[in-house]
């Protein structure tokens, strides 16, 4: 670790995610090699690459559910690593939205919605069903907030998660590839629910496979193999051409689908 | 099987397997298989019953099972006195009541430490576990009586109250952590992710999923710590066994004694057992 106060000095203001040269590692396998990535506010950055390539892992290691162990990443002007107190401070301002969703099964969904707030910002239960509704409704399920997540088809429960990071009123929002557990005909309501949160404005780090999504919402495109970014780059250059070979070859097989 | 016969709903429901109306229905074949194994069981403790009065009866034991009402208690002017075995299994519940509530105690907290990331937490609990693990339970109940009461000036009712929780708590430490580890990780995940502080997450997303999982072997464990508690007569602390051993020194009457000390720890374990299955039932229905 580099021995950097929690306030990163060299960096822009509006800057919300950035890694400097970071490595990880499980035991002996490098799962991301020096990886230099910034995220600015309102940006939009989807990530894609073939399996394996550490995409989750890089993801992951914003909110540190993985901790690097070389380099330094900084959320929100402070630096991720270690201090408890210091991390549930960045987690506050980040919210995730996980491919297998992991709602909370033994509560209602409001109860998911309402968690957070209630126990991170003390929040009365009456303000918090207040902020919970208002984030049920812009994901168009309030109607359905006395159900357990059981109850719901996948892509209700997608957007319940979604709802529940929102309502921790996050600066940023990541998502790992949050349509890739659904079936066919639910993807489009969670991609829905996303790119009305891109046209608000919402800073959102997505790992995906949707192309078309990342045609319509992304300002840019980081593409990923063997724990490297091979590219990073607008979205236009990305689908016009001026991507690499790698890159090329990945986008050729997903396409074909 | 076309038609049930009249009784059989009733032996279904105490069977647990109601609801048995068409003859293709398997809980049908279940009832036949329970009355089997309940025909079977009746023949074996006939077999039992029958060896046991041979064996007696070619020892010229003497039965003397009209004494044995006033062991359980006596009425003197119209006043209630208790006798040994009521004594005794009082002391029993008492000691097993006592050291299940330490146990869980002693469980939850090795078990917090085996989970934690502190390296002393890790390392007491591990210690703990080994040392009750590897050796006889007997050697820790003597080590409980003979060294540590005597400094620190405890009686024999705590040296075994502690003693029994220290052993069973060591079991009760391996089944909440694997409760608590059997939650899946998505959950810790998501729970670190709403940026819940660690005692916020265990206390309203995990321990809540784990709790359905430990319940059912953490009172299995508690209702047979009723029985292992029969070891500390060892130390002679007045529970039932002791008071059973007490008897028979006094009256020569082993067979009827031991034979209603076994009765009586039976009585009490089933009778548990059942109340906790009910309890589980209702709690199932409730969610
Ligand atoms: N907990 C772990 N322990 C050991 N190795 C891991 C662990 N998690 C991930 N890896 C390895 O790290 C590499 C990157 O994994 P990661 O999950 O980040 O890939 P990914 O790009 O998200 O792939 P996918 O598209 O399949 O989700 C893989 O080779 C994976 O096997
Ligand atoms: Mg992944």
């Amino acid at each position: 670790m580099s021995n950097s106060s929690a306030t990163a000095p060299k960096m822009e203001p509006d800057t919300l995610i950035s890694f400097d040269g970071v490595s990880k590692w499980f035991d002996h396998f490098q799962a991301l090699k020096d990886i230099n990535l910034s995220v600015k506010q309102g940006e939009r950055v989807v990530v894609c690459g073939p399996s394996g390539s550490g995409k989750s892992t890089m993801i992951r290691c914003v909110n540190q559910l993985e901790n690097h162990q070389q380099g330094t990443i900084h959320v929100c002007g402070r630096e991720v690593y270690g201090n408890m107190k210091q991390l549930e401070q960045v987690r506050r301002e980040v919210g995730m939205v996980f491919q297998s969703f992991n709602l909370f099964p033994h509560m209602s969904i409001l109860q998911n919605v309402t968690l957070a707030p209630i126990r991170n910002s003390k929040l009365s239960r009456a303000e918090a069903n207040e902020i919970a509704l208002h984030y049920l409704e812009r994901v168009q399920i309030a109607d359905q907030a006395d159900k357990f997540p059981s109850q719901l088809s996948g892509g209700q429960q997608q957007r319940v998660a979604i709802a529940r990071a929102l309502a921790m009123k996050p600066r940023v929002m990541l998502f790992d590839e949050p349509t890739s557990a659904l079936d066919p005909e639910m993807i489009t309501e969670v991609l829905d629910v996303m790119t009305e949160l891109a046209s608000d404005g919402m800073t959102m780090m997505v790992v995906t496979h949707e192309m078309g999504f990342a045609r319509e919402v992304a300002d840019r495109v980081v593409f990923m193999d063997e724990g490297r970014i091979e590219e990073n780059c607008t979205k236009d250059e990305f689908f016009t051409g001026g991507r690499g070979e790698r890159a090329e070859a990945f986008l050729s097989k997903i396409l074909q689908h | 099987m076309t038609q049930i016969h009249p009784e059989i709903p009733f032996l279904a429901k105490l069977l647990g397997v109601e609801g048995v109306r068409h003859p293709k229905d398997p809980a049908s074949a279940q009832v036949a298989r329970s009355l089997w194994q309940i025909a079977q069981a009746v023949i074996l403790f006939a077999v039992i019953a029958w060896l046991i009065h041979a064996g007696a009866a070619a020892m010229e034991y003497r039965w003397q099972w009209y004494r044995v009402g006033p062991f359980f208690y006596r009425i003197i002017d119209g006043e209630f006195i208790p006798g040994p075995l009521i004594k005794g299994i009082i002391v029993t519940l008492q000691l097993a009541g006592v050291s299940s509530v330490l146990s869980i105690l002693i469980g939850a907290l090795t078990a917090i430490g085996r989970l934690s990331n502190s390296i002393a937490g890790r390392a007491i609990a591990t210690t703990y576990l080994e040392i009750i693990r590897n050796t006889p339970l007997l050697v820790q109940l003597f080590m409980f009586y003979f060294v540590l009461a005597p400094i620190f000036g405890i009686d024999r009712f705590w040296a075994g109250v502690l003693c029994l929780a220290a052993f069973e708590g060591s079991f009760a430490a391996e089944i909440i952590r694997g409760g608590i580890q059997a939650v899946e990780r998505g959950q810790y995940e998501a729970g670190d992710a709403t940026g819940l502080s660690k005692f916020d997450k265990y206390r309203y997303v995990i321990i809540p999923q784990a709790l359905p999982l430990i319940l059912p072997p953490l009172t299995g464990l508690l209702i047979s710590l009723i029985k292992h508690s029969a070891i500390v007569s060892v130390i002679a602390v007045a529970e039932l066994t002791t008071e059973g051993l007490n008897l028979i020194s006094d009256t020569y009457m082993a067979f009827e004694i031991w034979f209603i000390v076994a009765g009586m720890y039976l009585v009490l374990t089933t009778s548990l057992s059942v109340l906790v299955n009910i309890l589980e039932v209702k709690m199932n229905r409730a969610r």
